[in-house]
């Protein structure tokens, strides 16, 4: 326990100390919420769909933590890079425990910024209605940052190098995002483009964390449980698969 | 103490390591000499579990890092070729970390850890970010933390590689002193053959991934009819120098500098 316990705590460590991460890991989400948020604000109320920024905060939070998940799993590569990766390895610890440690970290720092980005939604004029479901909020964005920082780790468990780095920013974080239902409502989009959207994992992070927020579901709370659930469990069992099969 | 029968590593096509056996006896300084891409790295993480044989065998004091990891891993400490300690952590989280995966517990901990960093002169630097360190300092830190969980067999991968002299003497010292009270044993590769004469009690040579000879310096010295080690060394490999490959890490790590100067 120890051990998971040093892992989570180097993470976030690290994380505190690098103030340029910090700084841009606010001002992402922060360019999406002002440049959608208000860019599309009046088409999006013509449409008759209401307030834009309040369908678009959970989706920008969800991103936020999709981001710096993924980016805290690649950190391996870093690790490996700079050596340290080694100096756990080599160490008399299953290397399951190492995974786990290094991802509850991960999450915990995605977690709270998600909850920064909560807060500067908040300061741009998101109003949540429903203040007894934030907890619930909580549980969503939890699940998903556990879940994209297992499955940045069994990326970077086997890339070799950033070389491949843009294929997997291009190729994979990128769609999870964009049809994720994360800037516009899954109701009236193409059917190839739905069950795209079925099938992306973020679809349902962005919309239990929706209802917890704005009291608006797609799926419904217990679909979006069981699939976030089902999907993390299977990439924290892949990604400590991956990781303890690592050789330097 | 240590011993390895027949280890392959094949990468591909290309056999870095090529039927190798040998044996070390507890307490004993064995240094493990070779040119460039001798093998002599590979060897070092077949016997450490971060890299599986392709066959051949290893035993680490009677545990086959293979199918008992853990305990395998428990036996050594090393202190690698290149460095592994963490930037961002300050030289006393790091060894206190190191102290936490080996489950040594907190109060010795503590008190080993001091002693540790007195000893190699860091502990008015405890409090500081590892990247404000220089070389020589950021090797004894590695060196300092390989000592922390008070193993049974050290390696030693080039460890001397940019010290200066002193800090050269001071850690071959601290190594023989450890090897002399504590029968601590001691597997090392360097490229500096002086060193390896003043320390090593047997030595092996290896070129292309087979043991040319093994055996006391004055026993290379003798065989080669040579006067020092570095000429039996020579006489033994030959002249010629090699050309290593970069690795894919090599490159890695360029393109790691080069990432972190546009940032």
């Amino acid at each position: 326990m120890n051990v998971v316990y040093i892992l989570w705590l180097r993470q976030l460590k690290r994380s505190a100390r690098s103030k340029a991460r910090i700084i841009g890991s606010f001002a992402q989400p922060l360019l999406y919420l002002l440049a959608f948020g208000f860019g599309f604000g009046s088409m999006f109320q013509r449409a008759g769909q209401g307030n834009y920024i309040q369908f678009l905060a959970p989706g920008i939070i969800t991103m936020s933590i999709l981001f710096t998940s993924i980016f805290a799993g690649i950190e391996v590569i870093w690790d490996r890079q700079f050596g340290f990766l080694k100096e756990t390895l080599v160490a008399p610890v299953p290397r399951i425990l190492i995974m786990v440690g290094r991802t509850l970290g991960g999450a915990t720092v995605s977690v709270l910024q998600g909850m920064v980005v909560l807060g500067i939604c908040l300061a741009v004029g998101f109003r949540t209605p429903s203040l007894p479901l934030l907890p619930l909020a909580l549980v969503f964005m939890i699940l998903t940052a556990v879940l994209f920082t297992a499955v940045g780790t069994a990326l970077a468990s086997v890339l070799p190098d950033f070389q491949g780095f843009q294929l997997v920013m291009n190729f994979l974080v990128m769609p999870i995002f964009f049809l994720s239902g994360a800037l516009f409502p899954l109701g009236n989009i193409p059917r190839a483009m739905r069950i795209i959207a079925n099938l992306d994992p973020l679809s349902y992070s962005v919309d239990g964390l929706r209802f917890a927020l704005i009291g608006v579901t797609h799926f419904g709370i217990p679909l979006d449980l069981a699939v976030l659930c089902g999907v993390t469990a299977a990439a924290l069992a892949i990604g400590g698969y991956l990781f303890s099969r690592i050789q330097v | 103490m240590i011993r390895a029968q027949g280890l392959v590593k094949k990468f591909g096509d290309f056999t870095a390591v090529d039927n190798i056996t040998f044996d070390v006896a507890k307490g004993e300084i064995f240094a493990f000499l070779g040119p460039n891409g001798a093998g002599k790295t590979t060897t070092i993480k077949m016997l450490t579990t971060l890299l599986r044989p392709t066959s051949g065998s290893v035993s680490l004091d009677g545990l086959d890092p293979v199918t008992h990891q853990t305990a395998a891993r428990k036996q050594f400490g090393i202190v690698f070729q290149d460095p592994s300690v963490d930037d961002e952590l300050t030289a006393y989280e790091n060894m206190d970390f190191h102290g936490v995966l080996y489950s040594v517990p907190k109060k010795l901990r503590q008190e080993r850890i001091e002693a540790l960093l007195k000893l190699f002169e860091l502990w008015d630097r405890r409090k500081d970010q590892v990247k404000q360190f220089s070389g020589g300092m950021r090797r004894r830190l590695e060196i300092a933390r390989s000592l922390l969980h008070t193993p049974k067999i050290i390696f030693l991968d080039e460890p001397t590689l940019g010290l200066d002299p002193q800090t050269r003497n001071q850690l071959w010292n601290h190594v023989k002193k450890l090897n002399d009270e504590e029968q601590v044993t001691v597997f090392l590769t360097t490229h500096y053959m002086e060193e390896a004469e003043r320390v090593a009690h047997r030595i092996a040579i290896i070129d292309h991934g087979k043991i040319v000879t093994q055996g006391s310096p004055d026993k290379l010295k003798a065989q080669t009819g040579t006067e020092t080690l570095e000429q039996a060394f020579l006489a033994l490999t030959g002249n010629t120098i090699r050309e290593e490959e970069a690795s894919s890490l090599d490159k890695m790590r360029t393109f790691g500098k080069a990432f972190r100067r546009v940032k």
